[in-house]
């Protein structure tokens, strides 16, 4: 309850700061994929960013999304949260699923490993996040969830 | 040289991300939509089941009606790449390559495997 509360206060600071925010639950199934990147690009656009930008962020979240569902969930029933804010400049998305969590992070996004190459996964998402992204956070709690946290700033003209 | 030996629909209508085309020994992925995780499930069960079946020595990525593209498409190329070894087969290819796609193929290093055409023609003459 501790913990919750604190999320809340977490929360309402992280809305006054900003100055545009949204806050989006989906289940965790591979169509909603190209829902989730055309959500934030539709979220950008008024920051009116390059198609580069825009395609460095989707590419991104598609990432981070693709990440949950096979990883955290395992293909199996979840949830992804989908928390995005503007402040200034800079947009902020926040990808969480409650899965089973990364036990090693720098293992993890270590470059061209993956923990299912039976899937065909190429090990190159959290590269791919950190090339496109500013900044990247990753928080993992084993059977807990996992959360991803990514900035970028776009260029104003 | 133009003649196709065969020109396959599937029953992409469940997903309808590719169409599948053989000519000769060369399977061509004619990919409509984005490529990601979603699209790859599929790409890699039907290229997989006409690699084996049809006798496929090349493979062929067209991206011209692909704008997006994430690492799972890096892990359906590279698949096929092993599946093709796997066969004993030859060349892996893609044409119609927008600068975006092109950015994302560098970044993971997969030219060193496959080799980037300007249109089918050319990629059909180097095959």
């Amino acid at each position: 309850m501790d913990q919750e509360l604190q999320n809340k206060e977490m929360r309402n600071n992280i809305e006054m700061e900003c100055d545009n925010e949204m806050v989006l639950e989906f289940d965790a199934i591979s169509k909603n994929e190209s829902f989730a990147r055309t959500v934030v690009a539709a979220f950008t656009a008024q920051l009116n960013p390059t198609i580069e930008e825009l395609a460095d962020i989707k590419t991104a979240v598609s990432e981070a999304v693709t990440n949950c569902i096979i990883h955290g969930y395992d293909n199996k029933k979840g949830k992804i949260k989908l928390h995005c804010t503007i402040t200034g400049d800079e947009l902020m998305i926040e990808i969480v699923d409650y899965g089973v969590g990364i036990a090693n992070i720098p293992l993890a996004m270590e470059p061209m490993f993956t923990s299912r190459p039976e899937l065909e996964r190429s090990g190159m998402g959290f590269s791919f996040m950190d090339a496109f992204m500013d900044e990247l956070t990753v928080n993992s709690e084993v059977s807990i969830g996992t959360t991803v946290r990514m900035r970028k700033r776009i260029s104003t003209t | 040289m133009n003649s196709k030996d065969e020109f396959m629909w599937l029953d992409f209508q469940k997903v309808g991300c590719a169409d599948f085309e053989i000519l000769k020994s060369t399977l061509i992925i004619h990919m409509k939509e984005d490529l990601d995780h979603h699209s790859a499930i599929f790409i890699r069960e039907q290229a997989d089941k006409l690699i084996e079946q049809k006798n496929v020595k090349n493979v062929i990525f067209d991206f011209s009606k692909v704008s997006f593209m994430d690492s799972s498409g890096i892990g359906v190329i590279m698949g096929r790449y092993k599946k093709l070894l796997h066969v004993g087969g030859g060349a892996l290819a893609v044409i119609g390559v927008t600068d975006r796609i092109d950015r994302i193929l560098k970044l993971s290093g997969l030219y060193k495997i496959m080799s980037r055409y300007q249109d089918m023609q050319e990629a059909l003459n180097c095959m």
